[in-house]
This record gives C-alpha cells, sequence and structure tokens, in this order.
C-alpha cells in the first residue's frame, strides 16, 4: 500500500461512467485484480470521506507503464466531482487496498460475472486468467444500454458472452439471473467470479452453492477510511470451523469473500439485533481449492 | 525571544507527549494499519479504539455515512475482548512506539472495575480513557455517563484503583458539561476528554431508509468544532490546573490552535486520521509553525491567550 500525489494522465466517458487514467507507477506496480483505490476529496466541500473504487487496470510494462485507471459513476456527491476533473490535475490516491481475487491452480473454466460498472475489476481479472492460460467466459448485465461497461472489451476478452439489460437496449432482456444457469452450463464453468449489487450477489451465491461452484464475489460495503481504522465496512463473515461468524473488515479482509462464507441475512439486514445462530448451524466451507 | 528553546512537548500534570496532537479513540484501527501511512513516533499518543470486557461482534452494516461537513456513525463498539486485545493488540500498538492510552467502555460499574484492573501493571499501556456514553445497563438509562452521581461513581472507581493517569471522556448529553467534569474530577479523574460525539442519525430519502444499520449513531467530523470550543473553554475556565484534551472537529493546525488557546491541553484527531492518515502529524506541524511565527515557546503557553472579555472573569456564561 501506498499514498501518492498522482496527475490525471486522462479522463474520458465511457456510457454512463468515466473512466480515469492516473500516473502512480508504485500503485501500479503492486495493484491486483480486486483490489481498490483510497481517493481523497478537495478541501473546503461539506463531504469529507474518501472514495474506494476498484482498480480497472494496473500497467506494469509497455508504453503505459506505471498508469492505473479506475472507473466512477459520477452520479453522487463527490465522484460527481470527480468526474469533472481534467487531464494534469492530481489526486490524493492511498492503494491498492483490500485483498484481490484468487488464480485458480487447477481448475481451468472460469465464469466471470459482472454487473453494472463491476465488470471494471474482472476485465482486469480477465487478462490476469488469460495470461495464466485459463478459459474465461462472462455475463455481464445493467439496467440499460450506457450502463454496460465497455461491452466490446468484454467480447475481446472472453471465449463467450451474454450480455443482458433490464430494458433491453443491448443484448437480451432480462436480468444476470436469467443467464447465469445457461451459461455456466454451456461455458462448463468450473470456477466463478462476480461483482455486482448486495441483492444479486446473494443470489448468485445460492447459485453457486447450489451447484458446489467455487466463488470468489467483490463485495461493496460503505467505507469510512479504506485502510483498516474505523471498522464501518463490516461483513459477516462464517469462520472456517463453523464456531459462529465474525464481522470482517472488507477493506482489510476483502472486498473479495467467498460467497459461501458470507452470512447474506446477516448482511445490512433490517432487522436492528443481530439474528441468532441458525438450528442448522453455520456453514463449514473449506478455504478456495483451486 | 532569541535563547528561548522551542518545544512542542506537552506535560499532562505528570504524562508528557511529544506533541500535543493524540489519534482519538476508534481512528487507529488495531496497531498495524497506519504503519506506512504515516510515522507514528511522530504522534503525540494514540487512544484506542474501545475495548469491553467481552468480545462484541458490534452493530450491522451500513455503519457509516456521511453529513454536511461530518459523518455519522455506529460501530457498536466492535472488539475482540480485553484478553484477545492484550495479548494480540497491545503488543503492535507498543511496537509501533507511541505512548498509548487504552479506551474502556461497558454498561456496569463491575465490567469498568475489571477492565481497569486488567490494564494495570502492563508498561505499553500509559493511560486510560473512560467511555461513558454506553447505554447503562445496571440503571437502565440510554447515556451510562449522562448523570454526574453515575459518572463519579464509575470514575471513580476506576481511577482509585489505577496506577496510571485516567481521563474522562465525557458524554455531549448532558445539561451542565462543567458540572459533571467536577464530579469526574472530584472522583479521582486525572484529566478530562472533552467532549464525546453526539447522538446523531441519518435518513436516505432515495431509498427510504435509515443511513444506518443500527438506525441511530453519533456524529464526528469538522461540523463539531464549535461544540468542542464552548465545551473545553467552560472546563478548562472552571478547572484551569485539570488537564483538558479536545476532541471533536481537529481537521487543521488551525483548528487545533484555536482549542489549545480555548483552554486544551492537548486534540485528539479523529474522523480526520480516515481521510489523511498523515494529518495527526501534518496537524503538530501546522502548530509548530505558528508557534515560531507568534513566538510563543511551547504549546502549553496558548492557554489563556484567548482575550475574552473583561466581564467573562466573573460572570458565568449561559
Amino acid at each position: 500500500m501506498r499514498r501518492a500525489r498522482a496527475e490525471i494522465l486522462s479522463t474520458r466517458r465511457l456510457g454512463a461512467y468515466q473512466s480515469i487514467t492516473l500516473v502512480a507507477p508504485e500503485v501500479a506496480e503492486r495493484a491486483r485484480p480486486g483490489q481498490f483505490l483510497a481517493v481523497q476529496m478537495p478541501e473546503g466541500r461539506e463531504f469529507l470521506l474518501r472514495r474506494h473504487f476498484a482498480v480497472h487496470q494496473a500497467s506494469r510494462r509497455g508504453g503505459w507503464a506505471g498508469t492505473l485507471e479506475f472507473v466512477v459513476d459520477p452520479s453522487g456527491q463527490g465522484t460527481a466531482w470527480l468526474g469533472g476533473m481534467r487531464a494534469h490535475e492530481f489526486l490524493d490516491v492511498i492503494g491498492p487496498l483490500g485483498k484481490g481475487f484468487a488464480f485458480p491452480k487447477r481448475l481451468t473454466n472460469c465464469l466471470l460475472v459482472a454487473e453494472g460498472h463491476g465488470a471494471a475489476s474482472l476485465y482486469f481479472l480477465a487478462q490476469e486468467l488469460l495470461a495464466r492460460h485459463k478459459r474465461v467466459d462472462m455475463v455481464i448485465g445493467a439496467e440499460t444500454l450506457e450502463r454496460v461497461f465497455k461491452p466490446i472489451e468484454g467480447k475481446r476478452l472472453s471465449q463467450t458472452i451474454e450480455i443482458v439489460t433490464t430494458d433491453g437496449s443491448l443484448g437480451d432482456r432480462g436480468s444476470i439471473m436469467d443467464a447465469l444457469p445457461e451459461m455456466a452450463e454451456r461455458s462448463r464453468a468450473q470456477v466463478l467470479y462476480a461483482a455486482a449489487s448486495p441483492s444479486t450477489l446473494e443470489r448468485i451465491a445460492a447459485f453457486c452453492i447450489e451447484r458446489h461452484l467455487p466463488a470468489q464475489v467483490a463485495l461493496e460495503e460503505r467505507m469510512g477510511c479504506g485502510f483498516g481504522l474505523c471498522f464501518t465496512c463490516v461483513v459477516p463473515v462464517a469462520r472456517k470451523d463453523g464456531s459462529g461468524y465474525d464481522n470482517l473488515r472488507s477493506c482489510v479482509d476483502g472486498p473479495v469473500f467467498n460467497p459461501a462464507r458470507v452470512l447474506w441475512d446477516r448482511w445490512r439486514s433490517d432487522a436492528p439485533t443481530m439474528l441468532p445462530t441458525p438450528p442448522e448451524g453455520l456453514p463449514v466451507v473449506r478455504s478456495w481449492p483451486g | 525571544m532569541a535563547g528561548v528553546r522551542r518545544t512542542l512537548a506537552v506535560d499532562l500534570a505528570g504524562w508528557v507527549l511529544p506533541t500535543p496532537v493524540m489519534i482519538a479513540s476508534g481512528c487507529a484501527g488495531t496497531g498495524r494499519e497506519l504503519a506506512g501511512l504515516t510515522d507514528t513516533r511522530r504522534v503525540g499518543a494514540i487512544v484506542t479504539r474501545s475495548i469491553t470486557l467481552h468480545p462484541r461482534k458490534g452493530d450491522p452494516a451500513p455503519r457509516i455515512a456521511e453529513s454536511p461537513s461530518g459523518v455519522v456513525w455506529a460501530t457498536g463498539m466492535q472488539n475482540p475482548g480485553v484478553e484477545r486485545f492484550l495479548q494480540d493488540e497491545l503488543p503492535r500498538f507498543a511496537r509501533a512506539g507511541t505512548a498509548l492510552m487504552v479506551s474502556i467502555t461497558g454498561g456496569s460499574l463491575e465490567e469498568f472495575v475489571r477492565l481497569s484492573s486488567l490494564l494495570q501493571n502492563r508498561p505499553e499501556v500509559a493511560a486510560i480513557e473512560v467511555r461513558l456514553s454506553e447505554p447503562d445497563d445496571e440503571m437502565g438509562r440510554p447515556v451510562l455517563g449522562a448523570h454526574q452521581d453515575r459518572a463519579a461513581e464509575i470514575v471513580g472507581a476506576v481511577a482509585r484503583m489505577s496506577l496510571i493517569p485516567v481521563f474522562a471522556k465525557l458524554p455531549s448529553a448532558t445539561g451542565d458539561v462543567v458540572e459533571l467534569a467536577r464530579a469526574a474530577v472530584r472522583a479521582g479523574a486525572h484529566g478530562l476528554t472533552v467532549v464525546d460525539s453526539p447522538a446523531a442519525m441519518g435518513v436516505d430519502a432515495g431509498s427510504l431508509k435509515p443511513s444506518l444499520g443500527p438506525v441511530t449513531g453519533w456524529l464526528s467530523g469538522p461540523a463539531l468544532l464549535p461544540i468542542t470550543l464552548r465545551a473545553v473553554f467552560e472546563v478548562a475556565r472552571a478547572m484551569p490546573e485539570v488537564p483538558v484534551l479536545a476532541v471533536g472537529g481537529v481537521r487543521s493546525a488551525r483548528a487545533a490552535v484555536e482549542l489549545l488557546m480555548a483552554g486544551a491541553w492537548a486534540v485528539q484527531v479523529g474522523t480526520t486520521t480516515l481521510i489523511d492518515p498523515a494529518a495527526p502529524v501534518e496537524i503538530a506541524r501546522g502548530i509548530a509553525a505558528y508557534l515560531k511565527d507568534k513566538r510563543i515557546p511551547s504549546p502549553g503557553d496558548l492557554r489563556g491567550r484567548l482575550r475574552t472579555p473583561a466581564s467573562l472573569s466573573t460572570e458565568a456564561l449561559p
């Protein structure tokens, strides 16, 4: 993890999103797929906290060596400010943060499932998987055409790809969950990676558990700092031995988790108090098998 | 002023810190996260997150939301319990080389007494901060320390058995901060941390839900500075001999200097550390620059520099 005052090399509009490329060699060198950056907001505004973005691209070699790309949905306070930043301005960035995706050693067929700009970190993952001679297939979805992140890049990186939108403006009309079973079958998926909203991830988790499909998902929980100081971004995760669960910080113990170990009904639960241990006990889940 | 030795060190009635800038409770992680982001040796002292007798899992997420110039948060005091803390986290903090004040909290007198006893004879612990804003399990009240007698009982029990300085962190849910401060000091508190986060809440109109999982929480951040200034000023004026640590709204060296002038002996930086982990060191540097510019020898000499109307010396403020 490094803190850098990084110059914006370029910034460009991609549908509903803004993609920002930074010059930050010491961060780019260490970044792995699934890890994220904490970007400081300007002084003198009423919003304070750093904003957190998954790394979309980290170039270590070639003409783009030392650069780092992340994707912003400029619809909120702070992200709108970031979306308006120009090339050659500077950002205070801490990264790479968190634990990224693990690569399978043995298994070869990887299915990548992304919703909206969750695809940003999965395309980075796809490159690394391809470099390890894995087969990559994808399901990407969003509400509308503008919110499908770089569909052409997705096609380039995958053996086969299924694109779905809620309004049918690109690909099939429907949701990720409609396309997932058939795609998992057709691509003979052995491993699943996902980055999506909590409700979609919960359904993907149920799908993977039912099929005994090993999986890793990148979660989004609201963060205070992003580097482990404040204990606000917690996710309830079952212990490996089934002896209970812990509220783990998604910034240092995540944001990538094994979905079979995440206690989805406890996470962001509407119930104000903690749920009791379920009668069937907490799940016993082996670690990442690949 | 030539020949006067300038120093950033402060003497909190016997506990000497290299700088008057501490990291506030709940903003220093578990002792390993700050390494690499700031030079912890140059932080005046670190206050740990609040430790309870038994492990606490804490509140459900989301636990933090932004508000104008602040954050609303609720962790439910997640911590591994005092035993695991002493075993795992305390040695890590000690290795970081910063003076350590351990924050303790609980809902009953017994919890505080047992916590205090477990922290004695640990050379890594320089001081204890007693957080009094938890619900009172024995008396069935929402804030344990809001009542003077109860605050005095708890602080007194901890202070009587403690060989190290005990600071009482005053809850902000109190009618008269000065009376509460007096009660804590009379009970034996070595010093005071003024003042704990006020209770707060956030609502998300978009999703028709409260912003926080546990619905209500606490407010922190620069929005608090005027509240802290007033509380510090009042307490320091009533008891100028008692070390007062200002907490709430220390975003910059300027805010720190203002609080030192108002009567604080040192300041604690909380929310700002989450945004800029180097801030506690930078703020100390900024204080040094201010002192040099104004030709003031030490941060302690800022106390009493505030020029208040003469009428204030006798009359009480509303």
